[in-house]
């Protein structure tokens, strides 16, 4: 039985590519799945796989020519045993596998892996790596392809380290507990390494603070050597003393980590839409009821009016209560809306968070923000209320400007800035009159919200705004 | 009634073992603190009616029965006279000294301490009631350490001054001329052993068909053969199926044994403790518990409600004072934003029997069950000259190896000061040690801590006090 293998749809607004490179030749066997031909398209280079596993019949197009969706590429004859095909993907060593593939790949080469782990153990002086990470293995693999050939060890050795498909499953946690004293596994927790993963140079494979930083250190080698492409290095500063005296001060750790994070923020593309509200009915009202939020602890301010508004356009809008997730394709949608408020400390910024926005009413709110900016004041503020938020909110109000454009709070992926309201000459048509407007700017990630999403969105918190009377009607 | 209404960082109920040193850790890390408990000062079961009531009685028992033993050295002591006032005054006075010790240190370290009974309205305030005033705490977050309480045997609780719990018997209100402990675990044992020594003629009836179920039968059984002196009668494989009272005690009818009735001046009831997770209003958050009633939490003691901790007895075996103190440690480091959990590789455990019985890390018991291979060294202590020079030869000290990398899994050991001796192997566990390690430190002569060490040996086969003739 023959298949013809047309192009298939390579994304939106793709309608055509070149044929880069054909990584097959007839007669050749593939399996599903394999690349078989490199095709530039205005967006990408994309590989295109084997839709099933036979042997390449014909070949109907030829390297540099232009090739439509759903054109003919190659006939492939599914007959054919496919027996032969580990050495066809060997070839092809240049290419870059895909994911899956890779994985296929790992389970033809599990036997050849224990004797590269032995390698390893023999090149770190019989450091015993009992227990060597996935990705580790996979870096080295290539390099190490003619290494392990050389060192044939006594076959008793192997038995110890090929233990429990260690390798294998990555996400299984090892119900065998690592032998490491509980300093050295806290110090393993502070590095974000799992010490079940560190091989231990010691005794009875004891794990020592060295194998922990040592194993720590490599894993973020590797992350360096996988960094995107687009990634640029900082570029170094002039030697500032030539034009004339400078001070140098350390940065303190809360300000190194705002510099840290907004960095990784700064690389999501996102735009800025600004709006206006007219608050004029909401502020009087705010002045009425605010003594009843000061007599329970809390101060009524438009922060936390607008906490509970944003969290109700959450709701309606639940793409802007999102993470991207790049890596697998997927947004995370959550289903519960914690919100972060900015809050101006002499430390720098923090964000501490309130949890479960939707479920409190303004009042609790107010006596929440109020008692958590203290504390971010005072320096009280633990890891944790700062974590888990899904969406920001920044209010600048108290000191001044109109409009700005916030950056996003990775990983969420929208972000509310608030200025400061004043009144403006309003026409309302018959004549001009004094009403109080609040400047509103809305940061969103342009990969999950369109454009007419935001103003979507910053539009409904508007008229929530601007409906007092519905507010209080929902709490 | 008073209302009031207050706010802290941290709340935690129950000033137990577990509680004081969490909130004690949290104030020294600079949190705000309030440490809620029914008693005047911080202690709880541990300190109050438990580990060290018991032990300042069983010191007394100790010491009456090493008098009578000294018979065998040539010296002789008349029999003693009890004043049970006095004994009890002394333990009362331990115990008031070292809790109001506690006292004196939450004050130092500004904990704010409330007398009454706590219980959540919702996950982040708090009703607390004493005679006087019902007061409300507003807390960011909570740690749950309310600890446990006696179990009683189903369909078998009768309300009497007859029968005693762990807690009325320590307050000893008198010395019966005869007992029924009911559960041969660690509590019916010791407090047992108390009143033996007293005088009181014990018997001891257990279900199953040992004396301290679960625990290694090797060491248990040096245990019992002393017991079997020390008690009246040990009743095994028997069950308590009924109990009456009568003008002058219980009469006990029994279900398995030789015997099927009998009347008994008292009757301490001992057959395990309960999680006291009822009545602190756990209905009105998230928090959820298991079929045994221990709050389910994760390695880091949180429970399902993200501010809200719970440690301790509450929280799930082993019910051990030490084990509900590292907890609370970690979860007040949790609190404070430092990534740590609760991963202990041994949490040893203590019965303070004569002889007593220590264990940590695997126990031969549970290698067998989960099939796992170890090996598995012994020393009996007759081979020790410390143990001989206490005429207590009557201990082993026992490691539990990994084959393969020779790694101390557990170790058990029994005899005179087994719980002084077994720290030493916790830090080798924890530490990841090997037998070699044990080996090759230097254990101070004579003492029994050399036990450890040449049970070690003894693994390798070349033990200095035991001669094995070489294989082959």
């Amino acid at each position: 039985m023959t298949t013809e293998f047309r192009l298939p749809e390579l994304g939106e607004n793709i309608e055509s590519g070149d044929v880069v490179k054909i990584l097959v030749s007839v007669g050749e066997t593939v399996i599903k799945d394999q690349p078989v031909m490199e095709i530039e398209t205005e967006k990408a280079n994309i590989e295109v796989p084997s839709p099933v596993n036979g042997a390449v019949k014909e070949i109907h197009v030829k390297e540099g020519e232009k090739v439509k969706i759903g054109q003919l590429l190659l006939t492939i004859d599914e007959g054919a045993e496919v027996e032969e095909k580990k050495e066809g993907v060997r070839k092809q060593e240049n290419v870059e596998v895909r994911r899956e593939e890779e994985k296929e790949e790992r389970k033809k080469e599990k036997k050849v892996e224990k004797k590269e782990v032995k390698a390893e153990v023999h090149r770190q002086e019989k450091v015993k790596a009992r227990e060597e990470e996935k990705v580790e293995v996979r870096m080295e693999a290539k390099e190490e392809k003619e290494k392990y050939k050389v060192i044939p060890k006594e076959e008793g050795e192997v038995v110890e380290f090929s233990r429990p498909a260690k390798v294998a499953s990555e996400s299984k946690p090892s119900p065998e507990l690592a032998p490491a004293a509980p300093s050295v596994r806290r110090l393993a927790r502070e590095l974000g390494v799992d010490i079940n993963r560190v091989p231990g140079s010691g005794p009875g494979g004891r794990v020592s603070e060295e194998d922990v930083k040592d194993y720590a250190r490599r894993l973020l080698n590797e992350a360096g050597s996988v960094r995107p492409a687009g990634h640029t290095e900082i570029a170094p500063l002039p030697d500032f003393t030539r034009w004339g005296e400078v001070e140098r001060k350390p940065m303190t750790n809360v300000r190194r980590k705002i510099a840290e994070h907004l960095s990784i923020s700064w690389t999501a593309p996102h735009v800025t839409q600004h709006d206006k509200a007219d608050i004029t009915d909401l502020e009087k009202l705010r002045k009425q009821i605010g003594k009843k939020a000061e007599a329970i602890g809390g101060k009524l301010t438009v922060t936390a009016i607008i906490l509970r508004v944003v969290a109700s356009a959450l709701k309606v809008f639940p793409q802007f209560n999102t993470s991207v997730d790049m890596a697998n394709n997927e947004i995370i949608y959550k289903k519960y809306y914690h919100i972060g408020v900015a809050v101006d400390t002499d430390r720098g910024l923090l964000v501490p968070v309130i949890r479960d926005v939707d479920k409190k009413n303004i009042f609790e709110l107010s006596v929440e923000l109020s008692h958590l900016s203290e504390k971010a004041r005072n320096k009280k503020l633990t890891l944790e209320e700062m974590q888990g938020g899904t969406f920001t909110i920044t209010n600048l109000g108290g000191i001044g400007g109109t409009y700005f454009t916030p950056i996003l709070n990775y990983p969420e992926v929208a972000i509310l800035g608030i200025s400061r309201s004043s009144n403006e000459p309003i026409f309302n048509n018959r004549q001009f009159e004094p009403r109080l407007i609040l400047p509103l700017s809305l940061s969103y990630d342009h990969r999950v919200i369109d454009g007419a999403d935001a103003i979507r969105f910053l539009r409904w918190i508007v008229e929530a705004l601007e409906q007092p009377f519905q507010l209080i009607l929902e709490g | 009634m008073n209302e009031k209404f207050q706010s802290t960082q941290l709340a935690v109920i129950g000033g137990g073992p577990g509680g004081y040193p969490a909130a004690f850790l949290a104030a020294d890390l600079g949190l705000q603190v309030t440490l809620i408990d029914p008693e005047p000062n911080p202690g709880g079961v541990c300190l109050f009616r438990g580990c060290i009531p018991s032990k300042a009685l069983l010191h007394v028992a100790k010491v009456i029965t090493e008098a009578h033993h000294a018979a065998h050295w040539g010296v002789e002591f008349s029999e003693p006279t009890i004043d049970l006032d006095r004994l009890r005054e002394w333990k009362e006075s331990v115990v008031k000294k070292l809790t109001g010790g506690l006292g004196q240190l939450s004050k130092q370290r500004k904990v704010s301490y409330i007398q009454g009974r706590a219980s959540l309205i919702n996950r982040q305030t708090l009703k607390i009631q004493n005679q006087k005033t019902e007061e409300f705490l507003r807390f960011d977050h909570a740690i749950l350490a309310t600890g446990s309480r006696p179990a009683t045997i189903p369909n078998l609780s009768l309300k009497s001054p007859h029968i005693l719990d762990s807690t009325s018997a320590l307050d000893l209100p008198d010395i019966p001329k005869n007992m029924l402990v009911v559960g041969g675990g660690y509590i019916g044992l010791e407090l047992g052993i108390v009143y033996a020594a007293l005088g009181t003629k014990v018997s001891v009836v257990e279900m199953t068909s040992s004396l301290m179920p679960g625990v290694d039968r090797d060491l248990v059984s040096i245990l019992s053969k002393r017991l079997e002196k020390v008690f009246d009668s040990i009743m095994l494989d028997t069950k308590v199926v009924g109990m009456k009272e009568e003008k002058k005690g219980i009469r006990v009818t029994f279900e398995g044994g030789g015997i099927k009735e009998q009347v008994f001046e008292k009757v301490l009831v001992s057959v395990g403790r309960n999680p006291n997770s009822n009545n602190i209003g756990l209905e009105n958050t998230k928090i959820e518990i298991d079929l045994q009633g221990f709050i389910k939490v994760d390695a880091q003691r949180r429970t399902t409600e993200q501010m809200i901790f719970a440690i301790g007895d509450v929280a799930g075996e082993p019910m051990l004072a030490h084990k509900a103190t590292h907890e609370g440690r970690v979860a007040a480091e949790v609190i404070v934003g430092r990534n740590v959990t609760f991963e202990p590789r041994a949490i040893p455990a203590v019965v303070f029997t004569d002889p007593e019985i220590a264990w940590c890390g695997l126990t031969e018991t549970q290698a067998s069950q989960e099939k796992r291979p170890v090996k598995i060294a012994r020393f009996p202590w007759g081979a020790s000259g410390r143990a001989t020079t206490l005429d207590r030869t009557d201990g082993v000290t026992k490691l539990i190896i990994d084959p393969d990398t020779e790694r101390i899994l557990g170790v058990g050991i029994v005899g005179t000061c087994a719980g002084e001796l077994i720290s030493e192997v916790v830090l080798a566990i924890e530490m990841g040690a090997v037998a070699s390690d044990l080996k090759l430190c230097i254990h101070p002569h004579p003492t029994l801590s050399e036990t450890i060490m040449e049970s070690a040996e003894a693994f390798f086969g070349h033990s200095t006090h035991i001669y094995r003739p070489r294989k082959g």
